[in-house]
């Protein structure tokens, strides 16, 4: 005797547009999350569309510095947004200060989060001492304020683009390990993770492939948060020039060169990177509330 | 049937909250620190034969569902040891692992033992794939053998547990287990959580697949009929002890310990050709708090026949085929 086959209910909706559905419901978050993919698709095709290569000091004409927007110079264009100190146009420097503000954050979001997650997940999946002693150091790091450490770290690190990212991720991985191991330690208990133990599975396999990917909705709340952070703290490391070297300046070195001058009414070479920042990191912690609102189980409703 | 396969040998499992570094540095100081520990399973011995289905019975909270996950190997006991074959369930050392896949779990409730963002297939194919059951180009045919074994379609591979009914996820958790070609099923509770009518689908196919696959049972549950339906043998189970281990129909038929007793009255019956009113009766008083088992008998607060005896000296499981853990067994037919 065979049983017949069961017939399945086919549910044509899946997670991911039930997701979508309910986030167009909010336009204060489509238009940030509009303004995200518009900078972000900016910085990517900037060597295109800017005017002027500033990296390349060659072309800058020193003439040129420090003109007002609007100002027609040497090249034959015109500059939009004025010019600094060094005769760069601010809006080509602006949109490859974004490229490399956007690259750094993503990239250094991305590192602390496959590393905070890793460990505080697998914290939560051994126990014992082993989770004690990672996350008192976890704890013991969060006590410390991250723009202090990422300031020591990049002073001792030196200037570059990895130390800066290394300075970041140290900074803020441990804000993930604290989000995964929460979640973590309540998925640890739950029946699939004993059935997968009772198969067993090995610890591995059990972590990377059943908890974690169970733990991601809060995770990728923190990470939206922690990405805008990590572009703001890069920002800061950059104007206390502990960042980038002069000759790439992302955001916060153009906003630091042209601070001195903001007092002689040339407020434009700092102004409108710090615009530039402020939209950007604005635009994302939308995306990120409404992202929160939405994952977070307490406030369904 | 007739070889010992599984044997349990005095299995505690004691549950004990860590101590927190501030209690410690309480302690050390002086201060008295309560330790909570749950004697979920108490000294508990017995055995499975192979090829039988062996029913484990007991009210919520005494411990059976613990007593299944040491066996399948998910907690390793306080103390004592479960083998099968002769070989540990669990290996040695502070964090032991399960070191058999001869031993597979059917959980209680389909809805939290299937992970939810994996496929169907995937679930019940990572197993036999890691084992070196089945290799990766087979492993899709190797899914839908064990799909068509608990009566779903082989599309159902391709789906996540959420568009799947309670009864059809408890047939996917038993493809699961059953895909590790195990000798042994742990059964907990497989069908408590699910509805009457899906309860005897998925009983029958218990007893399909136990023909075909001549697989051995333990099968937990609270529910007296189903365990009699289904079972050959039957231990009956009071805060963390065996009390009464025998055949199905001695045990149902002539219960010796009160308990065994106290519980088969107190499901209630249908009676047709009476006019007398039809009561059943419960058992008096609650289940004692595992966190504090009383001293001697655990069952002696509530028995009827308990005496002097019975609250300072813990009764053992004699040895007979029909064994009971009383000082004084019930008469046949009392």
């Amino acid at each position: 005797m065979s049983a017949p086959p069961v017939p399945v209910k086919a549910l044509a909706d899946t997670p991911f547009a039930r997701f979508r559905d309910e986030f167009k419901t909010s336009p204060v978050a489509v238009a940030a999350l509009g303004v995200v993919v518009l900078i972000c698709f900016v910085a990517l095709i900037a060597p295109l569309i800017s005017p002027q290569n500033p990296y390349d000091l060659a072309r800058l004409v020193l003439s040129d510095a420090r003109r007002p927007p609007g100002y027609v110079g040497s090249g034959g264009f015109t500059h939009w947004l004025g010019t600094d100190a060094q005769g760069r146009d601010v809006l080509s420097a602006i949109l490859y200060g974004l490229r490399i503000s956007i690259q750094i954050g993503l990239i250094a979001g991305g590192i602390a989060f496959a590393l905070g997650a890793t460990l505080g997940a697998f914290a939560a999946y051994f126990g014992g001492r082993l989770e004690a002693l990672i996350m008192r150091i976890i704890d013991l790091q969060l006590s410390f304020p991250a723009i202090l450490l990422a300031l020591v770290l990049a002073a001792v690190l030196g200037q570059g683009k990895w130390p800066l990212i290394a300075a970041l991720v140290t900074a803020q991985y441990a804000y993930f390990a604290r989000t995964a191991h929460g979640a973590a330690s309540t998925e640890r208990s739950k029946d699939y993770v004993d059935a997968a133990l009772s198969t067993p599975l090995a610890a591995s396999r059990v972590v990377f492939r059943h908890i974690l990917p169970n733990c991601l909705p809060p995770l990728i709340v923190v990470a939206t948060v922690q990405i805008a952070n990590s572009i703001a703290l890069e920002a800061t490391l950059s104007f206390l020039g502990l960042g980038l070297p002069i000759t790439e300046p992302s955001l916060g070195m153009l906003i630091a060169n042209g601070f001195q001058y903001m007092l002689s009414g040339r407020y434009w070479i700092s102004i409108y990177p710090g615009v530039a920042l402020i939209v950007l990191i604005v635009a994302i912690n939308l995306v990120g509330d409404q992202v929160r609102d939405q994952l977070n189980p307490r406030l369904k409703r | 049937m007739s070889a010992m396969l599984v044997d349990v040998v005095s299995v505690s499992k004691r549950f004990t909250p860590s101590v927190s570094v501030g209690e410690r540095i309480a302690a050390w100081l002086g201060s008295p620190v309560e330790t909570r520990t749950v004697h979920a399973v108490d000294d508990v011995s017995f055995h499975i034969r192979k090829g039988e289905v062996l029913g484990l019975v007991g009210e919520s909270g005494c411990g059976k569902s613990t007593l299944g996950r040491v066996i399948a190997g998910i907690h390793p006991p306080s103390a004592g040891r479960a083998t099968i074959d002769g070989l540990p369930v669990m290996g040695e050392g502070r964090k032991p692992l399960k070191t058999t896949t001869r031993i597979q779990m059917v959980f209680q409730d389909p809805f939290a033992s299937l992970d939810p963002r994996i496929r169907i297939g995937e679930t019940i194919g990572e197993g036999p794939l890691a084992h070196g059951l089945v290799g990766k180009a087979d492993v899709h045919a190797y899914v839908a053998q064990w799909l068509a074994a608990v009566g779903l379609p082989a599309e159902a591979a391709d789906r996540f547990p959420h568009q799947f009914s309670g009864g059809q996820r408890q047939r996917v958790a038993i493809a699961r287990a059953l895909a590790m070609q195990p000798d042994v099923l742990v059964c907990d509770e497989p069908v408590a959580s699910l509805d009457v009518s899906i309860q005897a689908q998925i009983i029958n196919l218990f007893l399909k697949l136990r023909r075909e696959l001549d697989v051995t049972m333990l099968f937990i549950s609270h529910d007296l009929g189903v365990v009699r339906h289904i079972s050959d043998r039957v231990a009956i189970m009071y805060l963390g002890r065996i009390v009464e281990l025998g055949p199905t129909a001695e045990i149902y038929d002539r219960p010796r310990h009160p308990y065994t007793r106290a519980l088969l009255d107190s499901v209630p019956k249908l009676v047709t050709g009476s006019d007398e009113l039809v009561t059943f009766k419960p058992i008096q008083g609650e289940l004692p708090s595992p966190l504090s088992p009383p001293p001697g008998c655990h069952f002696h607060l509530r028995c009827p026949s308990a005496q002097a005896r019975c609250r300072t000296d813990a009764p053992r499981l004699d040895a007979a085929a029909h064994s009971v853990s009383c000082h004084f067994p019930l008469a046949a037919g009392e």
